[in-house]
């Protein structure tokens, strides 16, 4: 293996995958503090305020708690179940993001020599994201089925039974949307034709127009079964506080607990991520085509994507805020007999429409 | 190199991981190793640039049945399975053929591996790198096997229909 | 992008087929809970429509959508047959299925797709296609032998034939990537100008062929894979046992055939001496058995093995007699063995209960007519001259000694004598002794009366005027032989 392959395939993604999970876990931290913010705020109260300036340590000491607690493993689990479960699914939600094209292949790193061994290193370009498969949609589909298995584990591993009925709940319900989720995405997919998330983004730069006003139906639906698959509310019936104390993670504390936490905060980044880049434009700005604005072209590629992500996450809170849960046979109901329906005659008409236009292509 | 080194680290994993799914006892345990199995196919599927059958094998096996299947695994009784005397007993027999199965095998496929007409590996994949693994998937199915794929889709009705008809609840008219 | 052209006439029947079974689905819910038959006689109507396509189809000979689907008077002939089978079954079901309160029309959907299976395997010349329609055929049947939920037999019968079918599916997949990594097409005739190429080596070739073997002569449950057999067509309901009996049969032997003829030819000393063993063993396996059964539904099971060896001593002469005498005897076979299912059906009445040889007794003093057909049918069965199976045996025979398999011919027909045995039994059950049951309460509707005497008519038809039909499946014959 040469220098210039060893910089391209291990080099370069190392540095990159160090940076993102660097960010990643700081976002993450941050999105707690927002949410607990933004609800409070809601709701007409503070929110924390105690630890550091307007609470903005909260998180880091939520963190070290985590990690100081004490670990309790039920005396009846499945010891090993229960500790792979976690790992099951932290690590789909974080793997996920190796596609993600937060930013166009705009990197410049020119070409110099390593002094003292006299070696020439070649000028090279590279992107905003991790790697470009030419899978990639169908990686993030497939990476982040993987992460139920987690769930449903652990609601089994702790031998208890509202764990065990939040995993139930679980499995059937992210079964039901994924289908639906992977129907919304094809009329995308029909007017992009390529599963390149990268080709995707330039795809809606050359068609002039974001998916969003293409295929507004997809998105809506993207979005619900997108939130369905987190477990978010109003679909948070595998952990319903309520009704199942805290549904699979239950029995789970200090680190554990951490873990799951990490995976579904993670899955609502990649959730928001895919939203923007499937239908908002990636990194693309407003408006390219009014003069007048032009000044928002330098702004970089990945503040657009990190604004727009911001907005979606916005949402997940809203939605929290403001939205009851829906019962388990509503969410059935939902799943089967509106969205799937609606999803697949928006595959059919994306196609009639495909065909007798010719297509973006 | 890499690719060769990859693909035997794939095969071991997917052949120890199904010799695990079959011989523990606790289902869950076996389910997991499946998952295991499974994953590691999709790894192989990598090393043979087959990119596109590697992650539907994936989203289909291990994020659609694989989780059905544990859905369907908790809702039994699982202490009973563990205690239960399974109906296996004759392993040693099983055992003796499956060996004489597996030299018979890795005879003739020893004896006839200069059969397969193995392309020069540089040869072909640059050509599948250019137009994309999805496509050619989808285009050979779409013109080529038109009719396979239209039958199979009356093979999977049948599946559902049959489905339906073996579990569905008694109604008053029956 | 070259898209193939789209042939849909040569194709027909089984895109018939297929859209009455959907329709029947659908028009399900819009019909009334005491008129499900409507969709039976609806189904029967598809059947019918789908004979009438093969009218279109056999204008449009030779081979179709990229050489996947091949027309030829082989695949004509054996959708005549299918769809006679399905045609019958669904006469047989009509009644029975209301008996059983078990009226629910994805019965007769299932039955339409399964023939829709058997209709693309007999047509494939791709080892792609045959999977496919082997599973819609499998799945289908599957169901349809657990079709009386409630009925324990019912569900041994559907679980052993699932569990058992998937193995043999396996091995027939793992032949066709032997063979794909062999040859590097799953294409038939490719595959045989593959193996002629000499620098081919044939190893591999062998074990894939093995293992394509191993799952058809599960599917057409000859000897030594016949254990499932009597298990499954026990338990299934009647109307299906019949089917199953002739319907996967004569279709697994339609792939068997084309298969091992047009893809196989270079290696045929060595899978026809194969064949050799798994004929003699399954005549006398199936005939032998057969003498000590007491429920008839096993007895015919015991039989149907039997008959699947005559059908393999016909396929092991490999020549186009052989071929041709086994396409003839699986037409009469199948006319036959439904009839002698319609009457079992008929006589089994209300749970599927009264299937034990000993109920037959005294059958012929109550019901002349209906002891009077079952004698045909089991003479056919038992190759009595004037009857369909005698005719059939005549030309396997004819052809195995021309091919020169004496020994073989040998056990043939021993095991024939043997058969004449347990069939003549019954005959002696119904007509010499007293009778223990009460006869009144049979039902005879018209459906029945119209399959017993499709049955009667093609079983005496074959018997006594054999040529013309032995005329035409010489011809298909001609066309599997390329």
């Amino acid at each position: 293996m040469n220098l210039d392959s060893f910089i391209d395939w291990i080099l370069l993604p190392l540095i990159k995958i160090g940076i993102l999970f660097g960010l990643l876990s700081l976002v993450i931290a941050y999105l707690t503090l927002l949410e607990r913010k933004i609800i409070a705020f809601m709701q007409v109260r503070l929110g924390p305020m105690r630890v550091g300036p307007h609470g903005l340590l909260q998180p880091i000491a939520d963190g070290i708690k985590l990690m100081l607690k004490e670990d309790i493993v039920p005396s009846r689990a499945d010891k090993i179940v229960f500790t792979l479960a976690p790992v099951i699914t932290l690590i789909p939600a974080f793997i996920v993001f190796a596609v993600i094209p937060f930013g166009p292949r705009s990197i410049h790193i020119p070409g110099f020599t390593i002094p003292g061994l006299n070696v020439q290193v070649a000028e090279r370009t590279t992107g905003f994201f991790i790697t470009d498969l030419n899978i990639g949609l169908l990686y993030v589909l497939a990476v982040s089925s993987i992460g139920i298995l987690g769930i449903i584990l652990g609601g089994w591993a702790s031998n208890s039974k509202y764990p065990l009925l939040g995993a139930l709940r679980s499995a059937a319900q992210m079964v039901s949307y994924e289908v639906a989720l992977g129907f919304s995405i094809m009329g995308v997919l029909m007017m992009a034709g390529t599963l390149s998330l990268v080709e995707i983004v330039n795809a809606q730069k050359n068609a002039g127009a974001w998916y969003v006003f293409l295929q507004p139906v997809g998105f809506i639906l993207f979005f619900i079964c997108g939130v369905a698959e987190t477990n978010r509310a109003p679909f948070d019936l595998p952990e319903a506080e309520s009704e199942l104390v805290a549904g699979f993670h239950t029995e789970y504390s200090g680190f554990r607990f951490s873990l799951f936490f990490l995976a579904e905060y993670a899955a609502m980044i990649v959730v928001s991520s895919m939203a923007v880049t499937l239908f908002w434009g990636g990194w693309l700005r407003p408006f390219p085509n009014i003069a007048a604005l032009g000044f928002l072209g330098l702004v970089p590629g990945f503040l657009w994507f990190a604004l727009k992500v911001l907005v979606f996450l916005y949402f997940y809170l809203w939605f929290r805020a403001s939205w009851p849960r829906y019962r388990y046979d509503q969410l059935m109901k939902i799943g089967w007999q509106v969205l799937m329906p609606i999803a697949i005659a928006n595959v059919i008409v994306t196609a009639v429409l495909v065909l007798w236009l010719g297509g973006s292509r | 190199m890499l690719e060769t080194t990859l693909f035997y680290i794939f095969s071991f994993v997917a052949i120890v991981s199904a010799i695990l799914v079959i011989t523990q006892r606790n289902v869950v345990h076996s389910a997991i190793f499946l998952a295991a199995t499974l994953l590691a196919v999709a790894g192989i599927f990598l090393t043979l640039h087959a990119e596109f059958l590697a992650g539907v094998q994936v989203i289909v096996y291990v994020g659609g049945i694989l989780v059905l299947f544990v859905f369907v695994i908790m809702l039994i009784a699982l202490n009973r399975t563990e205690v239960e005397r399974q109906f296996n007993r004759q392993w040693t027999l099983a055992a003796i053929t499956a060996a004489v199965l597996v030299a018979e095998f890795a005879y003739v496929i020893f004896r006839g591996k200069e059969t397969f007409p193995l392309p020069s590996a540089t040869a072909a994949a640059p050509a599948i790198a250019v137009t994309g693994n999805s496509q050619l998937v989808g285009v050979s199915l779409y013109t080529n096997y038109l009719l396979p794929f239209e039958i199979a889709s009356i093979l999977l009705l049948v599946a559902i229909v049959g489905a339906v008809v073996l579990s569905k609840k008694k109604t008053a008219e029956d | 992008m070259n898209i193939p052209p789209v042939n849909i006439s040569s194709i027909l029947p089984a895109a018939v087929l297929s859209i009455v079974g959907i329709a029947v689905m659908v028009a399900e819910p819009f019909v009334d809970r005491s008129k499900k038959t409507l969709l039976g006689w609806l189904a029967l109507a598809g059947v019918m429509a789908a004979m009438l396509a093969i009218y279109p189809m056999s204008e449009n000979r030779g081979q179709w959508y990229s050489n996947l689907w091949i027309v030829d008077d082989y695949n004509i002939f054996f959708h005549v047959i299918f769809l006679l089978i399905a045609g019958i079954t669904i006469l047989t079901s009509l009644d029975f299925l209301e008996r059983e309160e078990i009226n629910h029309p994805e019965f007769y959907s299932l039955l339409l797709f399964a023939t829709a299976g058997m209709l693309m395997m007999s047509g494939a010349n791709e080892l792609i296609m045959v999977f496919i329609g082997l599973e819609v055929l499998s799945i289908a049947t599957y169901v349809l032998a657990g079709f009386r939920r409630t009925d324990l037999k019912s569900n041994e019968s559907a679980l052993k034939y699932f569990l058992l079918g998937s193995f043999s599916s396996a091995f027939f997949l793992y032949g066709v990537a032997l063979v794909f990594g062999a040859t590097g097409s799953t294409n038939l005739i490719e595959i045989a100008e593959a193996l002629r190429s000499s620098s081919l080596q044939i190893t591999l070739v062998y074990l894939a062929a093995a293992l394509m073997l191993i799952a058809l002569c599960f599917k057409v449950a000859v000897a030594p894979f016949h254990i499932w057999t009597p298990d499954v067509y026990e338990g299934a309901p009647t109307p299906v046992t019949g089917f199953m009996s002739v319907g996967p049969k004569a279709a697994g032997f339609a792939v068997f055939i084309r298969v091992f003829m047009t893809a196989f030819p270079q290696i045929q000393d060595r899978w026809i001496s194969i064949i050799w063993m798994v004929a003699a063993l399954t005549m006398i396996l199936g005939n032998v058995i057969a003498v000590s059964q007491t429920n008839i539904k096993r007895m015919l099971a015991y039989s149907s093995i039997a008959h699947a060896g005559y059908i393999a001593v016909a396929f092991a002469s490999g020549s186009r007699r052989g071929v041709s005498a086994a396409l003839f005897y699986m037409l009469a076979y199948a006319l036959t063995n439904l009839g002698a299912f319609a009457v079992v059906t008929i006589l089994s009445r209300s749970e599927d209960k009264l299937t034990n040889i000993s109920d037959y007794a005294g059958l012929a003093a109550k019901r002349p007519g209906l002891a009077a057909l079952l004698t045909i049918f089991l003479l056919s069965l038992a190759g009595i001259p004037g009857t369909a199976g005698f005719s059939g045996k005549f030309f396997i025979f004819r052809s195995s000694v021309e091919s020169g398999l004496l020994s073989l011919t040998v056990i043939g027909v021993i095991t024939t004598v043997v058969s004449f045995y347990y069939y003549l039994y019954i005959v002696v059950q119904m007509y010499m002794r007293e009778p223990g049951e009460e006869f009144s309460d049979l039902r005879v509707p018209a459906s029945l009366k119209i399959a017993l005497l499709i049955a009667a008519i093609g079983t005496l038809y074959l018997g006594l005027l054999p040529t013309r039909v032995l005329d035409w499946s010489t011809t298909a014959a001609l066309t599997a032989l390329r």
